[in-house]
């Protein structure tokens, strides 16, 4: 790592140059000597994307499971559970096989294959079929209905994301709880709007944690600085836009994360306008399609840019270029590498993701993508919250819009859209975006006593935007 | 904008008349709903002016307040509208019981409801310095409870098992033009509801029990698909879309005009007309600003004259008189029009015929006026419902309300092709040919025994965006839940493969007719109503730390009725 790119972001105690490491390392030690230490009832941790939050549930849960403590985590989706009790298991193997996980689930919840044959999981759909297991993992929902039980300790993940009402329902639960999540992400959201509990630190439309926070003053919250999912050329694009008062650093550096491609795949790959039985090598968009491609690989990002245009939610024509990318990407035969995971794979369709905002939007990348739709995860951003991939595809939130309203303005979406990569990330939007925020400023009502909440999405998207204009390519 | 809702205000501006959005009417209407027109006098927060109200077009009472500012007098006004309203509502209970059915599972754990949560009122001490978010709105509102009275928590509370073992047969329902008017209902009701009967500043005995009344409308208002405070606005922009925006379509004039224009005129040209405000007075609360400079506040400053020499002299009352009758007229002048307008709204929609649905939302809203009803007379009961919700009145609240807006949601695309359109457009939903059906398949379920899931193909051109494992229900076939097994493109359009359950009986071959045959043309949609989150919340002396911890029980207290009365 190179001092300059290092020691401009953070120092450590005494003003020496910490490696990314050793300064994760000096937070989380913190965090479970708080956590540990009885004096506070809630311990709260910010995270930015991929900074190891799940690492760090691991290591609190096992550490208590260790040392003879039972304990509960909550998580807020079925997904969530199943690849904490996977990460739970395969780190209690090592330690101590003798301890066993719970997997709390729905009546008639049928485990993933991969927590098949785990020796030391159990999974029920009711306290007393997993027979008191060291650590019992649920979501939200189901740990509401639990009963006539109790927990010293209680660990809650993604707490960002789970609504105060629901952490009211489980909240008698436990006595001491980590509260862990990413306050960049999506807020919890309601269908119904009503402004009657504005204001009230219980809010039950908050966040777990805003109202935690709001009700008890006193409670320690800490960041974790670095981030491992993302890529250099994330950094400041994510941070100044999303954690602009806590920042964070990537673990690797200018270089380290690469993407290259081995083959020029063919035109055929295009469903854009190539008939069957292929006219000119490259069809019209593939010029496009492969530079921005090539972009992204140099640089870390890419913005295809589609003509401006007013459009439904499904755009047809930004549906394809979506599909077009991702299918390029592939036939191009990618392969990320990074040096400071001393990793080199090649991209398959199961490392590459593409979010939107819409499920309608989803839906029609699913059908432009055909079979690769099987392999390829196409999502909605609140779906693909807490996930990683290698190369990201995403349709922007205001591509064609007339309006921007809360909804795509929300900046938890577009962040969460703009992180979930390890390598790159390629933006599809049509050309436009900058007059429609110009002439939507934010004109969301303050209310008194609320939290104003940072960073505002309308700054947020003019941020990202300015970046991703760098690393234009027109269609 | 829905693209469906989209395309009405196009075609609606295109042909200068209001076009259907919906093909039955989704709100329930009473024999004899009270419509409520009120004004309130401009530069003090909902300082009732004026109000026409009534259930007869041709009798409605009309009732003013010399001068607004003056509390005594505004008061009295309350009075006034309590005699006509808790006369409404005593009429609706007169109407007759019947009995409810017992809850289906007895057993089924009922959330610690019943009368949790008497008093609670930290918030009173935590909020307290809000000062009242419309503040200067109830000015008198120092009155304040603490949250979580029973009233709210009652109010609050969501479970379906009735909480009294009969329903009246009627409920008072109460039109108002608009939103705004809903919005004076409620502050009126909170600078009403706390107010002491006894000691200084005493008011009319009614004045409480209408605000208790109002507050209950108010949040009855925030029910979705609660018919018992309606604005007429919001009713009409359910069934039409106009060639309008929708700011001007909270103008009812305006509205109307393009539903139902005067004969001779399009809907536009009517609409510019209804924009006069001489000529179409806002339908308020808030009043048109040239008629409060020219007209009413020559009328107001007669009525103080007269009330000062009254004072001075002893005498001149028909000095008096003679001011509160113009201050009488004036008013009337600017309700009348809004007045024939809510009653010709009320025509319009009766016009349509009733949603299935309608009736059972209807039950609920009957339901809870009789639950409210008992609880206003009950020896420990009456108590003025709270300032705030407390963590927990607040959270079962929310859960309530979504509940019910999935509910209703999924009821309107049932009961209404025009609303299923919109829902088809964005491939939540779809109508189809049956072209395959498997009737006798069988397969075994989680525990392995043989059950009877037989399996229908429609063909669709709508653009069915349905991800595999959807469930989806058909408003011809209520019973019965299918889940998509496959939705796969085919000649213009789709081929939704999907795998059928419930409403087949008990045999192993369901009976005829209880799965699609071949041929028969059917609409699928995916908007259901599901189990929502509903487990136990704590009681509100239960609160956790994490909310705050348990409220102090609120004490009612001297003071609560204090307040500036100049």
């Amino acid at each position: 790592m190179s001092v300059t790119g290092a020691g401009a972001r953070v120092t450590g105690a005494g003003g020496r140059l910490e490696s990314p490491a050793a300064a994760a390392e000096r937070v989380i030690t913190a965090i479970l000597a708080d956590f540990r230490s009885g004096r506070h009832r809630g311990v709260v941790v910010d995270s930015p994307p991929g900074a190891g939050k799940s690492t760090l549930v691991v290591r609190a849960a096992t550490g208590l499971a260790v040392d003879g403590e039972r304990l509960m985590i909550v998580a807020q989706t079925n997904e969530q559970v199943d690849d904490l009790v996977e990460k739970l298991a395969v780190a209690l193997a090592d330690q101590a096989p003798d301890l066993r996980v719970g997997r709390l689930g729905r009546a008639g919840y049928v485990p993933p294959p991969r927590l098949d044959g785990l020796p030391n999981v159990v999974v029920g759909s009711d306290l007393k079929s997993l027979a008191d297991p060291d650590i019992t993992v649920a979501t939200a929902a189901k740990w509401a209905y639990v009963r006539d039980s109790a927990w010293r300790w209680a660990i809650v993940d993604e707490a960002y994301q789970m609504r105060s009402d629901a952490l009211l329902a489980i909240a008698r639960l436990f006595e001491q709880a980590l509260f862990v999540g990413d306050p960049g992400q999506l807020d919890p959201f309601s269908t119904v709007e009503n402004d009657r509990w504005r204001g009230l630190t219980w809010d039950p439309m908050q966040s777990a944690v805003a109202v935690l926070l709001r009700s008890n003053h006193d409670l320690p919250v800490h960041n974790l600085p670095v981030s491992w999912r993302l890529p250099r050329s994330a950094e400041r694009v994510v941070a100044d836009a999303f954690y602009p008062f806590t920042g964070f650093r990537t673990g690797n550096d200018d270089g380290d994360r690469r993407l290259t491609f081995t083959g020029r795949g063919s035109a055929g790959d295009l469903a854009g306008g190539v008939p069957a039985g292929g006219v000119p090598a490259r069809g019209a968009g593939a010029g496009a399609v492969d530079d921005v491609l090539d972009v992204a690989a140099a640089t870390g990002w890419g913005l295809l840019e589609l003509p401006p245009r007013y459009t439904l939610r499904t755009d047809a024509e930004a549906v394809r270029a979506v599909a077009d990318v991702t299918r390029r990407l592939l036939a191009r035969g990618a392969v990320a590498s990074a040096l400071d995971r001393r990793d080199e794979h090649p991209v398959t369709a199961g490392q590459v993701a593409v979010g939107a905002a819409h499920r309608d939007q989803v839906a029609a990348i699913r059908a432009a993508l055909g079979e690769l739709a099987g392999d390829v995860v196409v999502d909605t951003a609140n779906r693909l919250q807490g996930r990683e991939y290698d190369v990201t595809v995403v349709l922007h939130p205001l591509s064609g819009r007339r309006d921007a309203t809360a909804f795509h303005l929300e900046a938890g979406r577009l962040c969460v859209l703009a992180s979930r990569h390890r390598q790159a990330c390629v933006v599809v939007a049509r050309a436009g975006i900058r007059e429609l925020l110009d002439t939507h400023p934010s004109h969301e009502p303050v209310h008194l006593r609320e939290p104003v909440r940072f960073p505002d999405g309308w700054a947020a998207n003019q941020t990202v935007l300015a970046q991703l204009e760098r690393h234009a390519v027109r269609l | 904008m829905s693209a469906v809702e989209a395309y009405a205000r196009l075609l609606a501006a295109r042909a200068g008349a209001a076009q259907p959005v919906a093909s039955v009417r989704h709100v329930h209407l009473s024999e004899r709903p009270l419509v409520l027109v009120p004004l309130t006098m401009a530069g003090e927060a909902n300082a009732p002016l004026a109000a026409l109200v009534g259930t007869d077009e041709r009798a409605p009472a009309l009732l003013v307040v010399g001068q607004p500012r003056d509390r005594a007098l505004r008061f009295a006004f309350a009075s006034e509208l309590a005699g006509i309203l808790l006369a409404h509502v005593e009429r609706c209970a007169a109407a007759g019981t019947e009995p409810v059915k017992p809850p289906k599972a007895a057993a089924r754990q009922q959330p610690a409801t019943a009368p949790a949560g008497r008093g609670a009122g930290r918030a009173g001490a935590a909020a307290g310095g809000l000062g009242g978010a419309p503040a200067g709105a109830d000015a008198a509102g120092t009155g304040e409870q603490g949250t979580d009275g029973p009233g709210a928590d009652w109010e609050a509370e969501a479970a379906p098992e009735p909480a009294e073992p009969v329903r009246f047969l009627d409920a008072p329902q109460v039109l108002v033009p608009n939103r705004a008017g809903i919005d004076f209902v409620r502050l009126f009701g909170r600078s009403t509801r706390f107010r002491a009967t006894t000691g200084e500043h005493a008011v009319p005995a009614a004045v409480p029990v209408l605000g208790r009344w109002l507050t209950y409308l108010a949040g009855r208002a925030e029910h979705p698909g609660s018919a018992s405070l309606v604005a007429m606005t919001e009713a009409l922009t359910l069934h039409w879309a106009t060639g309008q925006s929708a700011l001007e379509d909270a103008n009812l004039a305006a509205l109307m005009a393009w539903i139902d224009p005067p004969a001779g005129l399009s809907g536009p040209e009517a609409a510019l007309l209804a924009e006069d405000p001489v000529r179409w007075p806002p339908a308020g609360p808030a009043t048109d600003p040239q008629f409060d400079n020219r007209v009413l506040a020559p009328a107001i400053r007669a009525y103080d004259a007269a009330a000062a020499g009254q004072a001075g002299s002893g005498g001149g009352d028909e000095r008096l008189g003679e001011a509160l009758a113009e201050i009488q007229r004036v008013a009337r002048t600017q309700l009348e029009p809004t007045w024939r307008l809510m009653w010709r709204a009320v025509d319009r929609l009766r016009a349509l015929p009733a949603a299935a649905s309608a009736p059972r939302r209807w039950e609920r809203d009957r339901a809870r006026f009789t639950a409210y009803y008992s609880y206003l007379r009950d020896s420990d009961g009456g108590l003025p419902q709270a300032r705030r919700d407390g963590a927990v009145a607040a959270a079962r609240r929310l859960g309530a309300l979504e509940r019910e807006l999935a509910e209703y949601e999924a009821d309107r695309a049932f009961d209404d092709p025009l609303v299923l359109a919109g829902h088809r457009v964005t491939g939540e939903a779809f109508v189809g040919t049956v072209v395959g059906a498997d009737r006798e398949r069988r397969r075994p379920n989680e525990r392995g025994s043989l059950v009877t899931r037989p399996l229908v193909q429609l063909r669709t051109v709508d653009p069915a965006r349905l991800a595999t494992g959807t469930r989806v229900r058909s408003p011809a076939r209520p019973g019965q839940t299918g889940v998509t097994l496959a939705v796969e493109p085919a000649d213009d359009g789709f081929l939704v493969v999907l795998e059928l359950s419930g409403g087949m009986g008990r045999s192993k071959v369901p009976p005829p007719g209880s799965v699609p045959k071949v041929g028969e043309t059917l609409a699928y949609t995916s908007l259901l109503v599901e189990g929502a989150f509903s487990a136990g919340l704590p009681a509100p002396e239960d609160t956790p730390w994490t909310h705050g911890g348990p409220p102090s029980p609120y004490e009612p207290a001297e003071q609560d009725a204090r307040e500036l009365w100049e």
